[in-house]
């Protein structure tokens, strides 16, 4: 079967209308959850992505405890109405890789020698999925962190870049990942330009992936403005209420 | 004016300034909680929010979970559960705590007012016990996070003060956001909802005041409605 070649790029645009170095929309809310320590609600363009941390808390069973740090658990789940052809509910090979990947990712910034002995757990949920979805994951899952009050360095931000029709381009969409030639996310951490998770899935030359990587960091900085506004404006919104 | 920061921001260069809830990188003091920069003296950010950590001499409020003897288990509103010794109890009678007698003395449920004793480096906590120690059933517990706390006793005591006085209750603040109010019921209503605002306009600048006005306009209200 031979599939039937789509054109990613149409005069200079991409099929959605950005150009190559654009990100989606992208929507944050802080604080969505009532029962959670902190929690995030994140949009980019279609994904929709939900994160829940609750921690620092007992770490059961007490085998896995850890008598000097806590243990980060992260779980990235996708809802099985999220993606167009229903997903089969519950962990997957995917889901459990990228579960791993992300933990790894936030795990760094994490000052975990402050509560020793305990679980922080971060939950994230996909609501609806249109590729990118564990960036936006990272991206909830940071805010949440911040949100529940737990000691961090740094905000981590993360975002993908790829190739298609032979272009470096950022923030892939389904479509263009589906028929894309290259697929790279990226996580780090704004201030240090440190990198907290990289994966590439397709074919990237040296040159390109120099390219892709400096476009990831300038989009992660983007992010990191708009993570940073998101806490802060959650703050003076409240201020405000009560200052009349 | 408050200023609100978040993991990573950049503070200060005053390296020798930099208190709780900072840490220092490179020569440059940055923020390590989402939270209010407070730049008198030290530099610290107090957070938002935050789970409680007990420190030796904190006075907190327990509820007992467990009872394995010689120990009462005690849940403190903390990542880490506390302990109670049986002679704690027992120094303040002259016979001894039997084993399967725990429970006539504290049982499981039971609230009571501790002060940390010790805390060890694998984190178990020892309790000691306070003049009135047992809650019982008088009164009202509520809980808020600790961190509010600070913002409940006010500047050296001004607003517990004020709350003390306009609900005329007993009010009793731990260290670890429970709070023990005891006094009339409609007086008990009104300092909960007061506390309750409290917790929610914490960093908000000005609540001494604005918890002075919400008082006053409550009390006009009520003797407005006897006449």
């Amino acid at each position: 079967m031979k599939e039937e070649k789509i054109e990613l790029i149409k005069d200079g645009k991409r099929l959605d209308g950005r150009g190559f170095e654009d990100l989606r929309p992208i929507k944050i809310e802080v604080g969505v959850l009532k029962r959670a320590d902190g929690s995030c609600y994140f949009e980019l363009g279609n994904n929709k992505a939900l994160a829940a941390v609750y921690g620092p808390r007992e770490k059961h069973p007490r085998h896995l405890q850890d008598a000097k740090t806590a243990v980060v658990t992260y779980r990235y789940n996708m809802a099985p109405f999220s993606v167009d052809d229903r997903k089969r509910p519950g962990p997957d090979r995917r889901s459990v890789e990228v579960s791993k990947v992300s933990r790894e990712a936030l795990d760094p910034v994490i000052l975990k020698e402050y509560y020793p002995k305990t679980a922080i757990d971060v939950y994230v949920e996909l609501l609806q999925s249109d590729a990118g979805t564990r960036t936006a994951g990272i991206n909830a899952a940071s805010i949440a962190l911040a949100a529940a009050g737990i000691p961090m360095r740094d905000l981590v931000s993360s975002v993908a870049v790829g190739k298609i029709d032979g272009e470096v381009v950022l923030d892939l969409n389904a479509v263009e990942d589906n028929h894309g030639e290259a697929d790279m996310p990226v996580a780090m951490v704004a201030r240090t330009d440190a990198i907290t998770m990289l994966q590439m899935d397709g074919r990237f030359t040296k040159d390109e992936f120099e390219r892709g990587l400096k476009l990831a960091t300038k989009a992660c900085h983007e992010i990191y403005e708009l993570q940073r506004t998101a806490l802060i404006e959650k703050y003076s919104e409240s201020v405000g209420k009560g200052e009349e | 004016m408050y200023k609100v920061v978040v993991p990573g921001d950049f503070i200060s260069d005053e390296v020798n300034r930099a208190g709780e809830g900072t840490y220092v990188d490179e020569g440059k003091v940055y923020a390590m909680h989402y939270g209010i920069v407070n730049d008198k003296g030290e530099i610290n950010v107090v957070a938002l929010s935050g789970k409680y950590v007990p420190t030796n001499g904190d006075i907190v409020i327990g509820k007992i979970v467990e009872i394995s003897f010689p120990y009462w288990i005690v849940d403190i509103a903390s990542p880490y559960e506390a302990r109670l010794h049986n002679s704690e109890f027992a120094g303040t009678m002259r016979e001894k705590i039997e084993f399967g007698d725990m429970n006539k003395y504290l049982d499981l449920g039971d609230l009571i007012v501790a002060k940390v004793l010790n805390v060890d480096a694998l984190m178990r906590v020892d309790l000691a016990m306070k003049d009135e120690f047992k809650i019982g059933d008088r009164g009202r517990l509520i809980e808020i996070s600790h961190t509010k706390v600070p913002r409940v006793i006010g500047r050296s005591g001004s607003m517990i003060k004020m709350l003390k006085e306009k609900c005329n209750c007993f009010i009793f603040i731990a260290k670890n956001g429970r709070i023990w109010i005891k006094g009339r019921e409609a007086d008990m209503n009104l300092a909960l909802q007061v506390v309750l605002i409290i917790s929610n306009e914490a960093h908000t600048s000005g609540l001494t005041d604005r918890v002075a006005h919400f008082l006053d306009s409550f009390k006009k209200n009520r003797e407005g409605d006897r006449e």
